[in-house]
């Protein structure tokens, strides 16, 4: 399946929670699948920290253009786009097309940097409420999302009742511990006190050439990646081992002896695998990533949380929703717990709204969302089976 | 357990329009049935992976718990009728259980294999454990880790401080209310608080 992403501009201006607003911004967004007649098979999927609106099928000439949730959407997948017309967009202060730290303010002039407005979750979903509009879709069949993404499908549930009749909810949760806040805010601190990350102006400007917070983006990627993993599966793909070990010129004593390879008794070289990994994809993450879209992107993350208003009642905050729900959790996953997703649980059961709830025994901690596990898959796709298309649009009642 | 005469004998138990929590609710044929022909709604708990995707593919309401660890989400009496069809003998932990569907629900439903019946008196009598159709395993491969009878269970009622609203035996899809405690494979009670 081979896609292009679009791009739409929106004029008026954006009230955001914070008390601003963003004017004169584009979203960047793709589809995949035909609209129905009725307009009664549309699906949003958010995305999380490090994606985009780029969900599934490829672009035209590029090898490995992959979108990050090809495995669960496109046509015959467990999200089936001869059925749905799919949508994914790419969020406000992002890094991938839609408006973000790196473009220039209208205001101003000037590029944002770090006076890009701090964006919530709320902020986000009535961005996406806005594309809808535009799009012409009043009614969304589900709106579906992972980690961050499935706190934007709760989100849809909580400020557009009416416009969503299921919400897909998987390893996320309804707020951040303090833990989870603890591991942003040192990612955070890496990037922040880079000292290349200059305040958040970094970009070309007034003649200065552009100068990457790189090292700040590899420590933040590293964290993250580590807290995505389980244990389990970091010991089960690299254990003790040694990255010399396996380097085909390194000394005779290693090849021989795998078991007791030598140690190189440094303390900055990398010596074990999991160094390796780690580096390798902080390296990775540093050249694509943008410094301040990962610190409005963690923030946003921080800040959510719809039962504050309630006094940190759950089941209050959660009567508004009317969508049915289905909810993932995976049992490795420890940043995203399925204790978390349980809460969400009860204050659907409070409030008596259909909702359906799997705990995947899966090794592979957060990540297990994006992965394929037959258990999640197939309950994906047998969910999305059951949401009826093709019927007559439903009346809003606001 | 899963033919439709004991679904139905069941299913005679829960008032039209209940809602319902179902625990150890299988593939959710029971809430499906409960739904189509006595207006029911509500969900079912299950532990098992094939089972949360059959009662997905169904459309009905399923949290994948382990019922070991209670009922903890369910808020006092946020249920017209809890039921345990064919679960109460899998659980190690069965009297907390018993209190936990009694706390949750307004009226509790339990059906299990009765072990006094008389097929399998006349096994142990022989000295062997019972196999029969009902029950169908060897004694070091059965998943039934509580074995009782229909007499076993009006005690662990009274000692709970259950109200017994009404029991039966059930065999080969009919109710037996003489003698259930021999005469049926299967012990059915209703009860409240």
């Amino acid at each position: 399946m081979f896609v292009t992403p679009s791009t739409f501009h929106f004029a008026d201006p954006l009230p955001l929670r914070s008390g601003g607003s963003i004017r004169a911004y584009d979203l960047c967004f793709e589809t995949y699948g035909a609209l129905n007649a009725d307009r009664s098979n549309a699906v949003l999927v958010a995305h999380a920290l490090n994606a985009s609106h780029h969900v599934a099928g490829r672009y035209a000439g590029q090898d490995k253009s992959e979108g990050w949730w090809d495995n669960m959407i496109g046509p015959g997948k467990p999200v089936d786009t001869n059925r749905f017309f799919v949508i994914g967009v790419n969020n406000l202060g992002s890094c991938f097309g839609s408006t973000g730290p790196m473009h220039v303010n209208p205001d101003t002039g000037r590029i944002y940097g770090a006076d890009f407005p701090v964006l919530t979750v709320e902020d986000w979903v009535d961005a996406q409420a806005r594309l809808l509009d535009a799009l012409g879709i009043e009614t969304l069949a589900a709106v579906m999302g992972g980690s961050l993404g499935g706190m934007q499908a709760l989100s849809w549930a909580l400020q557009y009742p009416q416009r969503v009749r299921h919400a897909v909810v998987i390893a996320s949760a309804p707020n951040l511990t303090a833990e989870n806040i603890a591991f942003n805010e040192v990612a955070r601190r890496a990037i922040v006190t880079d000292p290349d990350f200059n305040r958040g102006h970094f970009y070309a400007h007034d003649g200065r050439a552009e100068t990457k917070p790189k090292r700040g983006l590899r420590i933040a990627r590293m964290i993250g990646h580590i807290t995505y993993l389980s244990d389990d599966v970091m010991n089960a793909r690299f254990g003790r081992a040694l990255r010399h070990a396996l380097a085909p010129d390194f000394g005779a004593a290693a090849q021989s002896e795998p078991g007791a390879a030598a140690f190189r008794y440094s303390t900055q070289d990398v010596e074990f695998q999991i160094e390796s990994y780690l580096r390798y994809q902080g390296d990775k993450f540093a050249e694509y990533f943008d410094a301040n879209t990962y610190l409005l992107i963690t923030r946003a993350l921080d800040y959510f949380d719809p039962a504050r208003e309630y006094g940190g009642n759950l089941s209050q905050a959660l009567a508004r929703a009317s969508a049915r729900f289905l909810l993932v959790s995976f049992s490795t996953d420890w940043r995203f717990s399925p204790a978390r997703s349980r809460e969400l649980v009860k204050a659907l059961l409070d409030n008596r709204r259909d909702v359906s709830y799997a705990e995947i025994d899966a090794p592979h901690g957060h990540d297990a969302f994006l992965l394929d596990d037959p258990r999640y898959t197939g309950l994906i796709r047998s969910y999305f089976e059951r949401i009826a298309v093709g019927q007559t649009r439903e009346v809003a009642h606001e | 357990m899963s033919d439709l005469a004991t679904m139905e004998a069941v299913a005679r138990l829960v008032p039209e329009g209940s809602r319902v929590l179902d625990l150890g609710c299988g593939d959710g044929a029971l809430l499906s049935h409960l739904r189509a022909n006595r207006a029911c709604s509500g969900y079912g708990i299950e532990i098992d992976d094939a089972n949360v995707l059959a009662c997905v593919r169904r459309g009905v309401n399923v949290i994948q718990l382990n019922l070991d660890e209670g009922l903890a989400i369910f808020d006092d009496a946020s249920f017209d009728v809890v039921l345990h069809i064919d679960t109460l003998q899998h659980l190690r932990n069965t009297e907390v259980v018993l209190q936990e569907t009694a706390r949750v629900g307004r009226i509790g439903v339990v059906a299990f294999p009765n072990f006094a019946h008389w097929p399998n008196r006349l096994s142990i009598a022989r000295g062997r454990m019972p196999v029969t159709r009902r029950l169908p395993y060897q004694w070091y491969d059965t998943p039934n880790i509580r074995v009782g009878t229909y007499a076993d269970f009006e005690l662990l009622a009274l000692r709970n401080g259950l109200k017994i609203q009404d029991s039966f035996g059930l065999q080969d899809g009919r109710t037996v209310r003489s003698l259930p405690n021999l005469m049926a494979g299967t012990a059915v009670f209703k009860f409240s608080r």
